[in-house]
């Protein structure tokens, strides 16, 4: 395990004021302007201990609530007497660590004592903590929360040590330019004095405006913190059972409710049959819903068991009936090959259709990818406690989205956001399933309430979780590549078919983008591959089937048909598939990141080594400005058709790492999410209905699933980039290819399952023969 | 229709008694009779492994144990593991920081707890051939091997 390191770097003098940040900040603008920060810092109630999840009520929830004298520095810091600094936290917790790491990045930059800091989970606010990349909402997804927030917090980080510097500067009449700070203090060398954050709290003057300071670019910036590993501070929680996420919450007077929900969206039930439910003790109440019927019980056990017992016809209008994950690959696939269907233009550079035309030779490939499931370990679940009139309500649940849920909780009870008071909860498991507009799995709890007249929680069996699934879509990828004469890539077009995402959960940003679905469309780019003419489409369908972003979102699938395509190309051309990699790469800056990951990688695996029995394959990935290159080493079972992986090498370069051994986590946690994409986990639909129901038949990776993992974190200095996700669109790719590389079989559809090998070898064998 | 029936057993040391459906899982009287929630509902079907207790001294998924055949048993749970949190075990995994969502992890402290009462010095493959009872969706199996090998040196 990586040392804990804290380390400080000396004294920091007062910085000059105007120095730019970097590009990206042009784009942090939602929240006009950083100066308003400071504007009624001193208003602000931080009586908001109401949101913290109980497991930091010992920490800086505590200190807020036992009222020791404190100040204010702005929404996000508060200094407390006794030396502690409070630090906001704006995002939503899942197992991916921005709980602790976006504070770090406002403590470096004010020149916190790391030890003294305590962190509290932001009350809903999308004005004061939205992420400036999702418009401002409290939204945590995309890989997008360090990114997103990272210039703001800097930048409140700084404004917050020059407000205690002028506080100083004041109260010991002093030039502010003679001052520094040492992290917790500040410092007067000249007269040999200093002064801890906690004394500044008596005399703190709070200016209305934000003061004018820059941070240094984080090209140069000396960080203290950022960069450093350190524990995540929702851990010890998590080893003795007292993490707090809203399947644990009990308030007084709560009973329990199930809901069967119908098979699909738009479905209402016809006739309901509850005889038998109704008849089993601790039954309270039978509960019809629009859209599946509700159980209120004494205990969960009986609301699950009367859930089962009722018997419901649901209404043919649905759009889902007759859908099939067979008829679903038949129309898609005829649709990627109809050149008269158009979609939305995403990844288009110059004219891909010219420079078809002329190409000497048109290369074609289809991909694709079933259903998948999210699975996170928690089955979904929520607490609600409407008031008896109906007209507020407050509501304990696990989001993605602070934001998205005051709205949804209000919409659902036509009451204003402001009587809905939300307790933010640790998520089991997020994995994109949590941030859709609707969140169904909240909006439950809430209308039992409402029905009950007292606090019910709702929770979801896993056999729920599965039938009520909202899946990555189904795919089909068609690419063709145009190589000229002497086989260079001269055009490139990507047609993405698949079910419609982002207008099914997420409306408002569906129109936000004028029907680009970025969600099943992103990956399909290519920004470090030279190829100048180039153009990718989506097509996507209404077939009513229930989607959802999922880890990885559309480069899950999208990444998959690039890298094996560019395998096939390279094999056509008897390029090594790295070397292949290497010469199509671009010149830019960006590209000499993806060569270093991919030369990381193949240095890692010790790519030329022949090894007996066993193939090598890589995969490289752009995402978001994350550069990943990922080598699996497989052997295949041609009994039964079972591909094992033993050893899976990945290099990640994700520009600056906030908290480096975090990376590494989420690195690790995106690779064996991506193998059981790859190899096992398939949703299977059939007349409108999800065919699977719970881990018996739908394989996720289990420990002895699971590669020897071996992780290269290369930290630049450039603007962070996504960590949480980045390694898992690599896994599958680079399975395929080692796969290819051992057999001379080429995978093209995900998941890998043992039967769908079985079948390619057996092809590849009749072919031969 | 069954009656409810009650039922005494021991939990953490402590003697309990309940009254409840007798087919309630264990699972259930823990988490909403009892109020210790750190025992997990994953898959309600012995699955997941995220409702792993000791019964006996043993590891067990409390998702299938009945309540009606649970008189007179010693259930420990995670928080019955150590008083103060200081098992090798949890210690291990905030060294080698396991945990990400976290909500498994109770489980998987008290499978690997077992594994460690019946073997001091397991080997990576038994470790492996003990645990894969128990999913971890974040991915965290390198790290849970980790932290048992660790915690193995220490017990």
């Amino acid at each position: 395990m990586k040392r804990m390191r804290d380390e400080g770097r000396g004294m920091r003098a007062p910085r000059a004021a105007g120095v730019r940040v970097t590009s990206h900040e042009s784009r942090i603008t939602a929240n006009g302007g950083r100066r308003r920060f400071m504007l009624g810092a001193a208003g602000l109630t931080f009586g908001v201990a109401a949101g913290i999840p109980d497991f930091l009520r010992a920490t800086g929830g505590a200190a807020a609530a036992q009222g020791t004298k404190s100040v204010a520095m702005n929404p996000w810091v508060t200094l407390y007497a006794d030396g502690t600094v409070a630090i906001m936290s704006p995002a939503c917790e899942m197992g991916q660590g921005s709980l602790t790491s976006l504070p770090r990045i406002v403590a470096d930059e004010m020149d916190a004592d790391w030890a003294k800091v305590k962190i509290v989970p932001a009350y809903p606010s999308g004005k004061l903590y939205g992420n400036p990349l999702f418009g401002g909402e409290q939204y945590t997804a995309g890989s997008a929360t360090v990114t997103g927030y990272f210039n703001n917090l800097r930048q409140f980080g700084a404004q917050v040590r020059q407000v205690l510097l002028d506080s100083v500067a004041d109260h010991w009449r002093v030039p502010t330019g003679e001052l520094a700070t040492i992290p917790g203090y500040v410092v007067h060398e000249k007269a040999g004095r200093r002064i801890g954050y906690g004394e500044i709290v008596g005399f703190a003057k709070i200016p209305a405006n934000a003061p004018e300071v820059s941070v240094p670019p984080v090209a140069t910036a000396q960080f203290r913190l950022v960069g450093q590993d350190t524990q995540r501070i929702d851990v010890p929680s998590k080893v003795n059972g007292t993490a707090q996420y809203s399947i644990d919450v009990q308030v007084p007077g709560m009973i329990y409710g199930a809901i069967l929900r119908e098979p699909m969206e738009g479905a209402a039930p016809e006739r309901i049959d509850d005889s038998t439910a109704r008849a089993i003790e601790g039954v309270i109440r039978i509960v019809p819903l629009q859209y599946g019927v509700g159980v209120l019980a004494e205990t969960p056990w009986a609301a699950f068991k009367a859930k089962n017992a009722l018997k419901v016809s649901w209404s043919r209008n649905a759009a889902g009936w007759g859908f099939s994950s067979a008829k679903g690959y038949e129309q898609f696939s005829a649709i990627a090959k109809d050149a008269s269907q158009k979609g939305f233009p995403w990844d288009s550079k110059g004219d891909m259709a010219a420079a078809m035309a002329k190409a000497a030779t048109i290369v074609e490939g289809e991909y694709r990818a079933d259903y998948a499931y999210h699975a996170q370990m928690e089955p979904l679940n929520s607490v609600a406690a409407v008031s008896p009139a109906g007209d507020a309500a407050e509501v304990w649940a696990g989001t993605q989205s602070q934001t998205i849920t005051v709205a949804a909780v209000a919409a659902a009870l036509g009451i204003p956001e402001a009587k809905v008071k939300f307790n933010g909860m640790l998520l089991g498991g997020g994995f994109g399933r949590r941030g859709n507009r609707d969140v169904e799995f909240i909006v439950d709890s809430v209308l039992m309430s409402k029905a009950a007249g007292r606090p019910v929680k709702v929770i979801w069996t896993r056999e729920d979780d599965v039938h009520n699934g909202r899946f990555r879509p189904l795919y089909v990828n068609r690419i063709r590549a145009g190589l000229d004469a002497s086989g260079r890539i001269v055009a490139w077009q990507h047609r993405v078919v698949a079910d419609e995402v982002l207008a099914f959960m997420d409306p408002v940003r569906h129109k936000l983008t004028k029907g680009v679905d970025g969600i099943a469309i992103r990956g399909t780019e290519l920004p470090t591959y030279a190829i100048p003419d180039r153009m990718s489409e989506g097509l996507l369908q209404k077939t009513g089937m229930r989607t959802n972003p999922l880890r990885a979102i559309g480069v899950g699938q999208n990444s998959f048909a690039n890298e094996v395509f560019v395998d096939e190309l390279a094999a056509r051309q008897g390029v090594d598939p790295v070397e292949f990699r290497r010469r199509l790469l671009d010149k830019t800056p960006l590209a000499q990141r993806a060569r270093h990951v991919i030369d990381e990688a193949a240095k890692m695996a010790d790519w030329d080594r022949k090894r007996p029995g066993r193939g090598l394959g890589i995969a490289y990935l752009d995402y978001s400005g994350t550069q990943v290159a990922g080598i699996a080493e497989v052997s295949v079972d041609r009994v039964s058709g079972a591909i094992k992986v033993h050893q899976f090498w990945c290099a990640i370069d994700c520009g600056v790492p906030v908290h480096p051994d975090n990376v590494i986590a989420q690195t690790e946690s995106s690779i064996v999410y991506g193998l059981g994409l790859a190899l096992s986990e398939r949703i299977t639909i059939e007349d409108g209905q999800v065919k699977q129901g719970n881990f018996y038949d739908y394989h996720v990776p289990r420990m002895s699933d699971v590669p020897e993992i071996h992780i290269k974190l290369i930290p630049t200095r450039n603007h962070p980039t996504g960590a949480g996700q980045m390694a898992t669109p690599v896994v599958p790719s680079a399975i395929s290819n080692a796969v290819y590389a051992l057999t001379g079989v080429r995978l093209r559809q995900q998941p890998m399952l043992p039967d769908r090998v079985k079948v390619a070898l057996a092809e590849a064998g009749s072919r031969a023969a | 229709m069954p009656q409810m029936i009650t039922t005494t057993l021991t939990v953490n040391g402590v003697q309990r008694t309940v009254t409840a459906h007798p087919d309630t899982p264990l699972l259930w009287v823990l988490r909403e009779n009892f109020r210790m929630t750190g025992t997990k509902f994953g898959c309600g079907a012995g699955q997941c492994g995220a409702c792993t207790v000791h019964v006996d001294g043993r590891s067990a998924f409390s998702c299938l144990l009945e309540i009606q055949h649970m008189a007179g048993k010693s259930v420990t749970t995670i928080e019955g593991l150590s008083p103060d949190s200081k098992h090798p075990l949890q210690r291990a995994w905030i060294a080698e920081q396991v945990p990400q969502c976290g909500y498994c992890q109770s489980g998987q402290i008290m499978r690997a707890a077992a594994l460690l009462k019946d073997k001091r010095n397991p080997s990576r493959a038994e470790i492996v051939e003990h645990m894969k009872t128990n999913i971890c969706r974040c991915g965290s199996y390198p790290r849970i091997v980790a932290a048992i090998q660790r915690a193995a040196k220490e017990v």
